[in-house]
């Protein structure tokens, strides 16, 4: 399954999406995209240096699908994070 | 109004150096966040969906216009401009950052404020009735015993790692506003056979994954004895409660295990041990305590003020005060209800510039006082029966005139998936959408009283189990449903709400809710409200308006 990789800044909070090997974005469309397990994993184990550089907390994968080349969250929780809150705006998925 | 002595105010001093230093070594590498985790959640600092969030005591719901501003001035410097009031009396912060986390608990403590023992397996802010002090049904104060409840139950060494969570509630009055019975522990003032004020203590109530009503495990209790009994409860609880299963922690599964008979005797057993002088509380120190809750110096003035009378042939005006002000024990007072649930709002939010004019409203027109209350609206309780049409026109131009306290579109929402790691489900785009729906005013008033409380996941933080209409949101194969109860209530005749059927999708909650309505107005009987009408005649009228005969 295609997978982002994310976490927390750690000093302010921010959700922030891993672009590279060791460059995080606040962007989910400059997210680096895993389309196999094994590169999952790679993302993963960069990401675990980044927490443990305390650059960033609370690192996990999440599943996305690709449209127009873009990541696009599959998770209600994921499209949140990556939108803000919804609650301006109501229900307009 | 409680104000520090030198002891709590070193207490909370001392605490934003602490934080300040292990925050420090957080972002220094020092600490990994295993090790920072529970340090920062002492301190109320939660790593939300977005960001850091900090829960604010407000300790028994009460502030003074400096606290205000001072939340105001949080609000705007650290934040993105607002908080939000939660059920339990507390303030969050939902867009704060870690490495200005020590200065906004500094600019608390300047004001006499903290965020310890906001989270965590500890004993959490007490609160109480939001009308403590001005409810004409009120025996005592209850602000006196939540504040001494406080004072014993901040950093206790012996329950700093209880197997769970652990709330009280206090009310001194017989209509029950702060939902006692789903409390941990709820306290009651009451009077004995010869008249003597002491408390009924209620064990083993709560919502959540497992809804419970309390048990009343002493009926009177001596005021002085207050300590000890609860410190009775909460070793049996600490020593017996589970630690082993999360979801069985709380103490109303230990009441539930041991049946409340058996957990009685054993806290009953466990006072007899301790009581003594070293937690009885002295004559002296209740006094003491007391004279800070002392009744602010009223005006002598006639019981109705006829500028208030006159004022009233404007409708608009009229139509806020049938519902945003309640009767007052001093004459010529009155206590308003600044709502929260603007349509379309955030129910419980509050922006730095309302919060400020609260401020300056409350200095101005009620003695320098504001409540907060658990259905996440702020109280104006000193007011002048003479300046509330001066009140009412200042409260307009900050958009907090809201004239639906107690109607329809007056939802306790909780934070739900919009800003909660825990969610499953949206909850405040759910009541945004109610209150649209139901918008006109004439119809709210038709439909008359009913509570309706929405929670994003079972941890019921928007009480959803005591709402007359409960809502929760609930995951369905990554979809947000929402499963609608009946029949809650959170007052003095608690009960938990009925699930209707199966759970609803997003897009057709308000239409269910609408459904129910209309089957309720279809079924009342002459002036009766919601809760009414459902108890006598069951779910079943409204079960087959929703579902159909099948
Ligand atoms: S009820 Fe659930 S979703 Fe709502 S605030 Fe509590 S934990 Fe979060």
């Amino acid at each position: 399954m295609t997978k982002v990789v994310t976490a927390n800044r750690l000093a302010d909070g921010a959700i922030v999406y891993l672009a590279g090997s060791d460059t995080w974005s606040t962007r989910l469309d400059e997210a680096a995209v895993a389309a196999d397990e094994a590169t999952a994993a790679a993302l993963l184990a960069a990401a675990e240096r980044a927490v443990a550089a305390c650059q960033v907390v609370a690192a996990y994968a999440f599943p996305v699908a690709v449209a127009d080349g873009r990541p696009v969250p599959i998770d209600q929780r994921e499209r949140v994070r990556a939108a803000g809150p919804s609650v301006a705006s109501d229900f307009r998925d | 109004m409680y104000r520090y002595d030198a002891f709590d105010q070193t207490l909370v001093d001392e605490r934003v150096e602490q934080f300040r230093d292990q925050v420090a070594r957080r972002l220094s590498g020092a600490l990994s966040e295993d090790q920072f985790r529970p340090l920062r959640l002492l301190n109320g600092l939660y790593l939300q969906l977005h960001a850091y969030m900090l829960r604010v005591a407000i300790p028994y719901g009460t502030l003074s216009s400096r606290q205000l501003r001072t939340l105001a001035h949080i609000a705007r410097t650290f934040d993105r401009g607002y908080g939000h009031f939660t059920t339990r009396q507390n303030i969050q912060f939902n867009w704060v950052r870690l490495d200005q986390a020590a200065d906004i608990l500094a600019a608390l403590a300047s004001v006499e404020m903290h965020a310890i023992q906001t989270s965590g397996n500890t004993i959490r802010n007490v609160t109480a009735d939001h009308l403590a002090g001005v409810a004409a049904d009120e025996i005592e104060d209850p602000r006196i015993y939540a504040e001494i409840i406080r004072q014993w139950s901040t950093l206790h060494p012996e329950f700093s790692f209880l197997p769970r969570k652990f709330k009280i509630a206090v009310t001194g009055a017989a209509r029950d506003r702060t939902a006692l019975k789903v409390h941990d522990i709820g306290i009651q003032v009451v009077r004995d056979a010869a008249g003597e004020a002491g408390f009924s203590v209620l064990v083993g109530g709560g919502q959540g994954r497992t809804p419970m009503i309390g048990h009343v495990i002493r009926p009177f209790l001596p005021k002085a004895d207050l300590l000890a009994y609860l410190e009775a409860i909460l070793r049996v609880y600490n020593e017996f409660g589970r630690r082993d299963n999360l979801y069985k922690a709380r103490i109303k599964i230990l009441v539930q295990t041991l049946g409340p008979a058996a957990f009685t005797a054993m806290v009953e057993e466990q006072w007899q041990a301790l009581r003594g002088p070293a937690l009885a509380l002295p004559d002296e120190e209740l006094a003491r305590i007391a004279a800070h809750f002392a009744p602010p110096t009223y005006a002598r003035l006639p019981a109705a003020s006829a500028a208030l009378a006159a004022a009233r042939a404007e409708p608009v005006f009229e139509r806020w005060c049938r519902h945003n002000l309640l009767p007052h024990k001093q004459p010529g007072y009155a206590i308003a209800t600044i709502s929260l649930k603007p349509e379309g709002g955030v129910p419980g939010d509050a922006t730095a510039a309302q919060l400020e004019a609260l401020a300056d409203l409350a200095e101005r027109w009620s003695l320098d006082e504001v409540r907060v209350s658990h259905e996440q609206n702020l109280v104006l309780p000193h007011v002048r029966q003479d300046d509330v049409p001066a009140l009412w026109r200042e409260l307009r131009a900050h958009g907090l005139a809201t004239p639906n306290a107690g109607l329809i579109t007056d939802i306790i929402a909780c934070p739900g998936l919009d800003y909660c790691n825990l969610a499953n489900a949206r909850s405040i785009p759910i009541a945004q959408q109610i209150q649209r729906r139901f918008a006109n005013r004439e119809r709210q008033e038709e439909i008359g009283a009913i509570k309706i409380k929405i929670s994003g996941c079972i941890n019921a933080c928007g009480h959803h189990h005591v709402g007359h209409i409960g809502i929760l949101g609930v995951d369905k194969k990554g979809a947000e449903f929402y499963q609608i109860t009946l029949g809650g209530d959170g007052s003095e005749r608690a009960a938990l709400g009925e699930i209707t059927g199966r759970a609803f999708a997003a897009a057709e909650v308000v239409d269910a809710i609408d459904t129910i309505i209309d089957t309720y107005l279809g079924a009342r009987r002459h002036g009766e409200a919601f809760i009414d009408t459902y108890r006598r005649v069951g779910m079943v009228p409204f079960k087959e308006a929703l579902y159909g005969a099948h």
